[in-house]
């Protein structure tokens, strides 16, 4: 049972590493109390998917979805949906990582720390006073 | 192909581009701007409602040169036209009631990028009602949080920061959980578009391999979803997101944001993984339990905040209990009903804090539970409308409120499982937390002394009085939230027309 598990979980190597990736991105992203550490935990877990999708769409022996040589056959390129995904995703991922970079920066300067912890206490007591 | 077909294509491309052209207007301009796309927008959706509910049947609409398999489609339906128009009479409404707190709360020269954001918002919202394709309906996810995100952040207050942030970091979670469940469903379908992805998905269930994967897909969409839409456990971002945005931004956040995203996970239910398969998963049983705990814990937190905003935004945590706990009762009826709460809730919401703000201008802008005392009789539109907008919520007949319980009532009833006792338990506890928190508040509004306190009256007549604006929202929003409850026949049946047109 052990060896055949194993078996299965190296031969989806790619698959593997993502979800592992995606699990240490994930929980970086909810449990760490630093905000950039949790920007770095998004981006990691935003890169475990593109490796699955690029794992995916990759088909042994065959090339880059370019057509080169005049080769025109399909059997001749990995599946090309899978990049494209990537990319559109990469796009994604890039505009969220400035949005949650330019916020970060806003609050540093608000409250001088980087501790999401700190700043809610901050916010608090900031509010408390207010009233 | 008639010309109605290429309506869901035109309001989405509407709403970006005056996005896109009013990052160079001035704010006045950029606000007329999005009130007119609004409306354009609202009455090309009724268009394709009307189109749909006469032909009786729904229609793809294919995007770019590609045909079905490989390239992208809109869908669009009786659902979807129903849908897409309500939202964007909220939307309308939200926009034209908070229009004076808007252009306080924003810095002047910023103030064309909150509409920018309204913009964006809206063509978010109507693509995710509209598409047909999963990856667009990601991408749109995104949109959609980015948008929220810098609605909550505009007004550079107390704590929109750290409740910007917060959102974020809830919202990237939920859409890292739906991008990895998209990839394994492409993985194992080889689709993206839901019409073939189905075909595959039901294929695959019948050979019964893909088991363990099929399980993985849904359960991380489901999760995804719920985190992004603030089912129970997931509702930390909400009270200060929806508390200390500025009152337009809340009612859109609260009333559209949120159920576009259920809205979304009903037709993934639905036109990708099949609804019968959804049903025979334990997994709706998990959504149905934390719907349930949603509802009575949102309340109970309601009940014990004194801020009236929180309070509101706390219910809507309660609120969102009940539409999962409809879509767990995993019948056709308990669908229904669940979106006949979305409807309900999305426009009682926009009523609440929209008329809230009514009631703070007249008390020195403050929201506290005891601030409030008397306003009413300061300002008795909008304690009407807070009134209407609290027993609908509670369950006043001839409000639709009263309605979506009867619906969610009468589907318990019809399913013969387990389900029904703990439903009916449910909605008669939840009834009544709604009732101590919700009446008592409106009890407040109209005690207390006629004249109103000292300062209050200072600042009334220093001509901070509502415009005619939130006086004509107040009452559109109270005059559909009475449509919605004494004519609900047509729409719940359009709703079950359409519920019918996914499969």
């Amino acid at each position: 049972m052990f060896w055949e598990t194993a078996g299965h979980l190296s031969a989806n190597m790619e698959a593997t590493a993502a979800v592992i990736l995606f699990g240490v991105g994930f929980t970086m992203l909810l449990l760490h109390r630093n905000l950039i550490k949790k920007i770095m935990g998004m981006n990691i877990m935003d890169t475990a998917v593109y490796l699955f999708l690029a794992a995916k769409g990759y088909i042994h022996g065959r090339m880059v979805p370019i057509v080169a040589d005049g080769i025109q056959e399909v059997t001749a390129y990995i599946n090309p949906v899978p990049s494209g995904l990537v990319l559109t995703g990469i796009v994604v991922s890039v505009s969220t990582t400035a949005l949650m970079l330019a916020l970060t920066k806003r609050l540093y300067e608000q409250y001088g720390s980087l501790d999401l912890d700190e700043i809610l206490i901050l916010a608090k007591e900031e509010e408390e006073k207010a009233v | 192909m008639s010309l109605v077909q290429n309506f869901p294509f035109f309001s989405i491309i509407i709403a970006m581009f005056s996005g896109i052209i009013s990052s160079v207007l001035s704010g006045r301009k950029a606000r007329n701007l999005s009130l007119f796309m609004i409306t354009v927008t609202t009455a090309l959706s009724f268009f394709v409602l009307c189109y749909c509910q006469e032909t009786g049947e729904s229609y793809t609409y294919m995007m770019g040169h590609f045909p079905a398999p490989w390239g992208n489609e809109i869908r669009a339906g009786v659902l979807e036209g129903l849908t897409a128009t309500l939202f964007g009479l909220v939307m309308f409404l939200a926009v034209l009631g908070g229009i004076d707190h808007t252009a306080a709360d924003v810095e002047p020269g910023k103030l064309n990028l909150f509409y920018i954001m309204i913009d964006l918002m809206l063509s978010s919202l109507l693509a995710l009602v509209y598409t047909n394709d999963l990856f667009t309906a990601y991408v749109f996810v995104e949109i959609n949080t980015i948008a929220g995100c810098g609605l909550i952040m505009i007004r550079q207050k107390k704590k929109s920061m750290s409740a910007a942030i917060r959102y974020m970091i809830m919202s990237q979670l939920g859409s890292g959980l739906f991008l990895i469940g998209l990839s394994v469903l492409y993985d194992v379908t080889g689709h993206l578009l839901m019409s073939p992805a189905k075909e595959s998905v039901s294929r695959i269930l019948a050979q019964g391999s893909y088991e363990i994967p099929m399980l993985v897909i849904l359960a991380v969409i489901s999760v995804g979803l719920a985190i992004k839409s603030g089912l129970y456990p997931f509702h930390y971002w909400i009270p200060d997101t929806y508390g200390y945005a500025t009152p337009t931004a809340s009612a859109v956040l609260s009333g559209l944001v949120s159920k576009g995203y259920i809205f979304l996970l009903i037709k993934i239910f639905y036109r990708v993984l099949g609804n019968e398969h959804v049903i025979g998963s334990r997994l709706i049983n998990i959504l149905y339990w934390f719907g349930i705990a949603g509802m009575m814990m949102g309340s109970i937190h309601a009940i014990a905040e004194k801020d009236t905003r929180r309070m509101i935004a706390y219910s809507s945590v309660a609120q969102i209990g009940y539409i999962y706990m409809g879509i767990g009762l995993g019948t056709d009826q308990g669908m229904i009903a669940a979106v006949f709460h979305i409807f309900t809730h999305s426009v009682t919401k926009a009523l609440l804090f929209i008329s809230a703000v009514g009631l703070y201008e007249v008390s020195g802008n403050k929201t506290d539970y005891h601030s409030l005392r008397g306003s009413a009789y300061r300002n008795p539109l909008a304690a009407a409308g807070f009134t209407v907008g609290s027993l609908s919520m509670v369950g006043f007949p001839m409000l639709s409120g009263f309605i979506s319980k009867l619906l969610f009532a009468a589907s318990a009833l019809d399913g013969t499982d387990w389900k029904m006792l703990p439903t009916l338990i449910a909605l008669a506890v939840s009834t009544t937390l709604n009732a101590i928190y919700f009446l008592r508040q409106v009890i407040t509004l109209y005690s207390g002394p006629r004249s109103g306190p000292k300062k209050a009256a200072e600042v009334s007549s220093a001509g901070n009085k509502s415009s005619w604006m939130l006086r004509t929202s107040i009452l559109c929003l109270i005059a559909f939230n009475v449509f919605l409850g004494v004519s609900s026949q047509p729409i719940v049946q359009a709703i079950a027309d359409g519920l019918a047109m996914f499969d």
